[in-house]
């Protein structure tokens, strides 16, 4: 069908964007990689040399290092388990028959808008303040003592922060999945006596799995890069209590001005992103084909 | 068989919704009430909820205390610049792998769609260390490229999945009728694609307002958009609430009102067209 000319063309119009992205991405890799292997301190011009391992070996065995990947991973896995639940809980509501169902839906997908340096700032002031915020104000009503959130159990603020910035996309999605469901199915099924239960268990969760799958993969690769929430509440603190990943190499770099050791973390962080993204990319280019 | 949904369980439904939906509205409700509190009233406790003297003040406190309108307008710039540039290279590169796909357009879409999985701190580096050398830390112009290149992926994906909806044969039609290539994409195929672009524009409008790493780490007052400059409050010197909160507003409110206009699109521009 096609002709050897729009071939030619197809091809000249589709060049910008692939050389764009090549660049983008073999460029900034490539000295990443370069530099995780010298010892190259801003603080020392002139001083480069070459490292080996070195890096590697610095951040690896680096306390703070194993620190961050524990508060990662608490991080990802306390907010995905957040949001997964209460956004299939919150889809499911939000299909039933109520009224004034478009406006609940407008405010439960509005967290998703805020951008984070201002839902980190609002939570951590106007809510998690020890004294003047709401929390406090609450604890104090039931006649408890207000505990300093950010303070007391830091990752656990950042995983309410966050996870009420993502619980409006996990309901988004599974939502729009939700309402894809065949009704006669359903409907069938209840004529076959079936329970409301059996048919969220045997019907609904089945139709829904693809889109918990896109949900968690998606949110897994965000997840891994949150960085602003953590910068202006707790700047990974107190101690490394806060610091994941992310944090722990924009502190060596523009912090410490430690390049080759930051550069190392940025190759550590990558090959983890890389584990979640093959997965992703495999279920994404299935679809493709469908 | 239409199911009769009884009056009591969508009495309760419309209850528990509207609690839940509140609750989490709360916290951006909450934080435009404080932007008319006075300082003194934001702090309060036990906090006013409506009955405090209500004060514009703080809106105004803001502009004149930190030029407000200057990172407003360095937000404006760098989301529309990053958009406008990428929908320049992504059109023709979406147009041409969904009208004349070849054996290799898929794998240089799963392609496309792994440089967006590259996490940011991964090459935080060089980039930094490039934008240094070339004199581009803290201008509007590095960040809008830089915003561009993250977004491309997203923008070329979204434009391919709409396209691909376009039916082929009306473009055959048009060739069949003699129409040249600039005719068939004007006049063809420009207004069946309107509407794709547009949600598109929309979502990645969304995406660079709300960016927050690279604005946090390539500017820090000329170039420094809204996402920046509200980062400037975590300072734990004064409790500026009210400030604090008419800023947040203003930032977040043209987003907000976008986002809701938005949402169908939106599931698709995340999720790359797979759950739709």
């Amino acid at each position: 069908m096609a002709t050897l000319h729009t071939r030619t063309t197809a091809r000249f119009m589709l060049s910008p964007a692939v050389l764009l992205l090549l660049v983008w991405m073999i460029v900034p890799l490539g000295m990443t990689l370069y530099f995780s292997f010298l010892r190259y301190n801003l603080l020392m011009p002139g001083m480069e040399a070459f490292a080996g391992i070195e890096n590697y070996q610095f951040f690896l065995t680096d306390p703070a290092f194993m620190d961050a990947l524990v508060n990662t991973l608490l991080l990802v896995g306390g907010v995905l388990l957040i949001t997964v639940v209460g956004g299939v809980f919150l889809a499911l509501l939000i299909d039933q028959p109520f009224w004034g169902q478009g406006i609940v839906r407008l405010l439960v997908i509005s967290p998703f808008f805020v951008m984070p340096t201002v839902s980190a700032l609002v939570w951590k002031n106007m809510f998690m303040h020890p004294v003047n915020g709401l929390f406090a104000w609450v604890a104090r009503g039931f006649g408890l003592a207000p505990i300093d959130w950010l303070a007391s159990v830091p990752l656990l603020s950042i995983v309410i922060i966050v996870a009420w910035g993502w619980l409006p996309f996990a309901t988004l999605i599974i939502l729009t999945a939700l309402q894809s469901l065949d009704q006669e199915q359903k409907e069938a099924a209840e004529m076959d006596g079936a329970g409301a239960l059996s048919i969220f268990a045997y019907i609904t969760l089945p139709h829904l799995a693809r889109a918990l799958t896109v949900v968690v993969l998606i949110e897994t690769i965000f997840l891994l890069s949150v960085f602003a929430e953590i910068l202006v509440t707790t700047n990974g603190g107190p101690g490394t209590a806060s610091t994941n990943i992310p944090y722990l190499i924009y502190a060596q770099a523009l912090l410490q001005y430690d390049i080759g050791g930051a550069s190392a973390g940025g190759v550590v962080a990558i090959v983890l992103a890389n584990i979640v993204a093959v997965f992703l990319i495999r279920m994404i280019g299935k679809n493709l084909e469908a | 068989m239409a199911r009769a949904v009884t009056r009591r369980r969508k009495l309760a439904f419309t209850l528990v919704g509207w609690t839940i939906g509140l609750t989490l509205f709360f916290p951006i409700l909450w934080a435009i009430l404080t932007s008319f509190k006075s300082e003194g009233e934001a702090i309060a406790s036990p906090p006013s909820f409506l009955f405090f003297h209500w004060t514009l003040e703080n809106y105004a406190e803001v502009q004149a205390r930190s030029d407000y309108l200057l990172y407003a307008l360095n937000s404006v710039v760098i989301s529309l610049g990053s958009t406008g540039l990428g929908l320049l290279v992504a059109i023709p590169a979406a147009w041409s792998m969904a009208f004349a796909p070849s054996k290799r357009t898929k794998d240089i879409l799963m392609w496309m769609l792994s440089t967006k999985m590259l996490p940011p701190v991964g090459v935080l580096v060089p980039i930094y260390l490039l934008f240094r050398d070339f004199g581009l830390l803290d201008t509007r112009g590095g960040l809008v490229a830089v915003l561009m290149l993250m977004n491309l992926p997203i923008i070329v994906w979204m434009l391919y999945t709409y396209f691909k909806e376009i039916p082929g044969e009306i473009l055959e039609a048009a060739r069949m009728d003699g129409a040249t290539l600039a005719k068939e994409i004007v006049h063809v195929l420009a207004p069946m694609a309107v509407p794709g672009i547009a949600s598109t524009v929309l979502l990645n409008i969304i995406l660079a307002w709300n960016e927050a790493f690279w604005t946090l780490n390539l500017t820090a007052s000329d170039a420094a958009p809204l996402s920046a400059f509200i980062a400037s409050y975590s300072s734990p010197e004064g409790l500026f609430w009210a400030k604090l909160s008419a800023a947040s507003t203003l930032a977040i409110a043209p987003i907000l009102v976008m986002g809701w206009f938005s949402q169908k699109q939106l599931v698709r521009g995340l999720t790359f067209g797979a759950v739709k």
